[in-house]
């Protein structure tokens, strides 16, 4: 317990003290799960409307195999994004393993079923009524999903933040993409896992509670958002 | 409401668009994929500093053990790799992966275990020893235990050429009783388990060190023939992958075999440990089990592809 508590003292002065190692771990986890949340917005949130909108066979089954992705393995996401990006995969030329922008492609991927969800389920919550205005008043197809996507931005919105929070904690994809770089692909959940394989405990708590902090912004941002 | 969901969008896009422009103003870069232990001792960080200045690169370091870092070889991840484990070293080069193994550094691996070494190993050679672990374990698996990386690293395959010329096989003793347990991790993280069970395993002698002051294990067997533990550097056939940045991975070798490579090698960990945690190659070729050109200076392996 002592232990716990003497950690906890070292982190909150390594925070203090604003340890250079420290602040650059945490911008980098910052750009790069921001940027993931955001290139997997702007495809998963069209893509999620068109899903609500379009009636087609085996919309509810796919609806369903996308909830399921919601809690898909990291490590299975970082596998599948490596064997995809090495060199001897198909997309090997892009040069993007061990790269910032590999971690970011990586994680988008991790985040699209969750993002793609709460899309859907957000557009649903819209009231048919406003879908029906804007056809009557001759709306095209894509018409039609900017305004009620506008409706429902609060909620679309929320499933980006959730995205991004879930891109900065996870630990899966960024190991084995970005491969833990010291100054170039080295994020805060890895160096975590890194610092207590090394029995730098006090170093990891420190991160781990910035981590936290992070997540606890995110959140206090998503209730401003929902008026709560 | 309405503009500050504007403003946050805009933010959003701003910092994104910062993000890949920092991303774009990139120098060279070398990826090396190596050993846990060299990471984590800290002697490529040290060798990363030095190189990044003296060359302007990048030296980017993947770290792994042996078995991962000389698949991201063969995949054609990375440009050069600093491994332990010569079997598969000399494979890496007969299937045409790599240009030549070139000696870098050594020390020992340890047999380490309870101070009051319950197996009563102590003063035996390593396979003997390891022998002599797994019959007293069979019979009282709750004092006599092996942690085993069980991770297809150079220690773990070290660990498995031991029991071999102790005359086992390696599937019947790692199946053999619950005095043997695979941890499948890395070497700190392995000794962090075998401190808290009380048990034995084989460790690199510098990642021991630097962990030392957390452990109560101390080395039960030091030193001998079967514990050498030689480090070689090889780059990857520009002939295999086209890609790979061959002239300056044998830049980076030529660097860790330099006067001022072996220099930082051999006095590594020094001021930390009262003791350097490696041997510079450099002299040593003959005790190393090294021949004359994986000793040579500079290397003699050439990038044109031909």
């Amino acid at each position: 317990m002592e232990e716990i508590y003497s950690g906890l003292l070292r982190a909150l002065e390594l925070i203090a003290a604003r340890d250079p190692q420290v602040v650059e771990i945490t911008i980098r986890s910052f750009f790069i799960s921001l940027s993931s949340a955001f290139l997997a917005g702007i495809i998963c949130i069209p893509l999620g409307g068109i899903i609500e909108f379009r009636q087609f066979w085996g919309k509810r089954a796919l609806i369903n195999l996308i909830q399921t992705f919601y809690s898909l393995p990291t490590v299975t996401v970082g596998l599948l994004v490596f064997l995809l990006i090495s060199r001897s995969g198909p997309l090997g030329g892009l040069n993007l393993l061990f790269s910032p922008s590999g971690m970011i492609f990586g994680q988008a991927i991790l985040v699209s079923p969750i993002m793609i969800g709460l899309t859907i389920t957000a557009l649903a919550g819209v009231s048919t009524q406003i879908r029906d205005t804007a056809k009557s008043l001759g709306a095209t197809e894509m018409q039609i999903i900017i305004t009620v996507i506008k409706e429902a931005r609060v909620a679309v919105m929320a499933a980006v933040l959730l995205g991004f929070g879930r891109a900065l904690s996870e630990v899966g994809v960024a190991m084995m993409i970005g491969g833990n770089i010291r100054g170039y692909t080295r994020v805060l959940t890895t160096s975590i896992a890194l610092e207590t394989s090394m029995g730098n405990l006090e170093l990891s708590m420190a991160l781990g509670i910035i981590l936290i902090s992070i997540s606890l912004a995110i959140n206090l941002l998503l209730n401003r958002f929902q008026g709560r | 409401m309405d503009r500050n969901f504007l403003k946050m969008a805009l933010v959003l896009m701003t910092l994104s668009v910062l993000c890949s422009a920092a991303g774009a103003v990139e120098g060279e870069r070398l990826k090396l994929a190596t050993t846990t232990s060299l990471q984590d001792t800290g002697l490529l960080d040290v060798i990363k500093d030095k190189f990044d200045e003296k060359y302007n690169v990048s030296l980017d370091v993947v770290s792994g053990g042996t078995g991962i870092a000389i698949q991201y070889g063969e995949r054609g991840d990375v440009d050069v790799l600093v491994v332990h484990d010569k079997e598969r070293e000399l494979k890496f080069i007969k299937d045409g992966q790599g240009l030549e193994r070139r000696c870098i550094a050594y020390n020992y691996f340890y047999l380490v275990g309870p101070k009051d070494d319950p197996a009563g190993v102590k003063g035996m050679n390593a396979s003997q020893a390891l022998a002599g672990i797994m019959e007293k374990g069979k019979i009282d698996p709750a004092k006599v235990m092996f942690i085993s990386r069980g991770d297809n690293s150079g220690t773990h395959a070290r660990e498995k050429l031991l029991w071999k010329k102790a005359g086992y096989n390696y599937s019947a003793v790692n199946s053999s009783g619950p005095w043997y347990i695979e941890a499948g991790q890395g070497m700190g993280a392995t000794l962090n388990i075998a401190n808290e069970k009380q048990a034995y395993t084989l460790s690199d002698m510098s990642t021991f060190m630097a962990y030392q002051g957390n452990l109560t294990l101390v080395p039960i067997i030091e030193g001998g023939s079967e514990l050498l533990n030689v480090y070689v550097a090889m780059a990857v056939n520009p002939k295999k992958h086209p890609n790979v940045n061959c002239e300056l991975a044998n830049e980076f070798i030529n660097y860790l075999v330099s006067a001022e490579g072996q220099d930082l090698i051999a006095s590594y960990g020094t001021e930390k440990f009262g003791k350097p945690l490696f041997s510079a190659a450099r002299g040593n070729c003959e005790l190393m089990g090294c021949n004359a050109t994986e000793c040579a200076v500079p290397t003699s392996a050439s990038c044109a592809a031909a």
